[in-house]
């Protein structure tokens, strides 16, 4: 995680629910016991609380991830790595044809501190934006206390591998990780290593499908291996992506467990492009030029692999890599 | 409440997913299924499932016992049914350059030092590490998914394992 110093964050008086209202730019928020209000020079967009929550939290989490977070079909973030584009309407077509979209650039501190301060004030001590809807109390409601432990929650990134020495931990009971309630049939058992002395750091397995089973999380990719720009990087998912992934870069879909529809969008104008089912054992490219968001109807396992190669969104721009992987 | 039930896939039993085409080409999700992959696969055949401009992910079947390897970078791999068991030398002098892409076959057994062996089940993940030599092993037909780099091994046979309409 960048570290965030030396930004001033402007809100104001908490209103009569209890939240403070936020702005950033010429963009300012405000949430009430039901919705988040949104308002920019040309336009003004309302959603509700909790989708919006789920959303901001994922955006904070994930420091603003690869490409654009599309947190509904009008308002979102577009990483440029370093700094931020916050826009309204600025991939749907009807905004753009109206003149009511808007986007404005700012430094990566600024705009997650920002982020980091509105998702503490306006997230209730019932409410965790990153469990699974039958797993958290309500998001609504006039404020009522805060849930910072469980949103200042991370992404596990190994540096090599989970579980190895100096490395990522396993998950287990006693690290307070149990086996999440709809995994109980996941095998435990860790694989046989028999290691030759002085090899301890180079001779290492574990139990990866157990590791999954022990997320508290969904829809959060987690490093667990690299090879070079290589990520492995997978995720527990349940009911919906609370985000519309817009991405800059191909990304691929291994589906390891159950199943997930994707709805995939163009990435520009939100027009529909396909649906692709994910059985257990499917495996599936996203192109850089659609934006895609799942549907989990059971808790599932979804490996997702990035390149996680910083050339790469200006290699497309310039025509030198495809927005398909491969071409046959 | 009910019992939740996990569903995996396997060389004997899986099921497909698909892309319905709202206004796209089929093709530019590169969909296949590693079991589908796996089952009409020769024994260690390396068959990019997934490519990412030099990176990719390998489906092995994993039956008998494969060829030593050695790799220039870590890789990592997952099994994704059966049990594998993979035996780890490091070699008494490097047998790769470190700048290559993905593993290459040795003939028969290196000369070096034995590191250890792990013996893999369902969703274990090994690290196969850079510079050391591997070999596989698989008493009925396994699967395993390698994450590594485009390599002189690596099977690219995308008409016959994805969807094409
Ligand atoms: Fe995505």
């Amino acid at each position: 995680m960048t570290d965030v110093t030396d930004v001033t964050v402007l809100s104001g008086e908490a209103n009569e629910h209890g939240y403070k209202p936020f702005s950033i730019g010429e963009f300012n928020f405000s949430r009430d016991e039901h919705f988040v209000h949104v308002t920019w020079p040309s336009g003004t967009h309302v959603t509700a609380a909790e989708p919006f929550l789920k959303a901001l939290m994922r955006d904070v989490a994930w420091n603003f991830f690869y490409g654009t977070v599309n947190f509904d079909a009008v308002l979102g973030t577009t990483n440029h790595y370093g700094n931020v584009d916050l826009f309204a309407g600025r991939f749907n077509e009807a905004y753009r044809k109206a003149e009511l979209d808007h986007m404005e650039n700012f430094p990566h501190d600024e705009i997650k501190a920002t982020f980091t301060a509105m998702l503490s004030d306006w997230t209730n001590a019932t409410f965790d934006p990153f469990a699974a809807p039958m797993e958290t109390g309500s998001a609504y409601g006039a404020k009522s206390g805060n849930n910072d432990a469980a949103v200042t929650r991370t992404r596990v990134t190994a540096k090599r591998m989970v579980g190895m020495p100096d490395d990522e931990p396993l998950r287990t009971d006693e690290s307070g990780y149990p086996v999440n309630r709809a995994f109980h049939d996941v095998d435990q058992s860790q694989p046989v290593v028999e290691v030759e002395p002085g090899y301890e750091n180079e001779v290492s397995a574990y139990n990866f499908f157990a590791y999954l089973s022990r997320s508290d999380v969904t829809w959060n990719p987690s490093v667990v291996s690299v090879c070079k720009d290589s990520l492995y990087c997978p995720t527990t998912e349940e009911f919906i992506l609370p985000i519309i992934h817009g991405n800059d870069r191909v990304e691929w879909f291994i589906q390891l467990s159950d199943e997930i529809i994707w709805e995939v969008e163009d990435l520009k104008t939100g027009t529909p492009r396909a649906k692709v089912v994910m059985k257990a054992g499917d495996c599936a490219s996203m192109p850089a030029d659609i934006r895609h968001r799942g549907y989990s109807p059971k808790r599932s396992m979804l490996l997702v692999w990035e390149n996680n190669s910083p050339a790469i969104p200006d290699m497309i721009a310039r025509g030198e890599a495809s927005v398909v992987p491969v071409k046959f | 409440m009910a019992e939740y039930q996990t569903v995996y896939g396997s060389l004997d039993n899986f099921t497909k997913g698909g892309v319905e085409v709202i206004n796209d080409d089929p093709k530019n999700y590169v969909f296949s299924n590693m079991f589908d992959v796996a089952s009409r696969s020769k024994p260690w055949e390396k068959v990019a499932i997934g490519k990412n401009l030099e990176y990719v992910v390998e489906c092995i079947r994993a039956e008998g016992v494969s060829e030593w390897r050695v790799t220039p970078h870590d890789e990592f791999a997952l099994v994704v049914d059966g049990e594998v068991v993979i035996d780890l030398i490091d070699p008494s002098s490097p047998l790769v350059d470190p700048d290559a892409s993905g593993s290459r076959a040795l003939a028969g057994e290196p000369e070096g030092k034995k590191m250890g062996r792990v013996t893999a089940g369902h969703g274990h993940m090994t690290l196969l590490p850079a510079g050391r030599c591997y070999r596989m092993s698989a008493s009925s037909p396994s699967v395993v998914l390698l994450q590594t780099i485009h390599g002189p091994d690596t099977i690219e046979r995308w008409a016959e394992i994805c969807q094409k309409y």
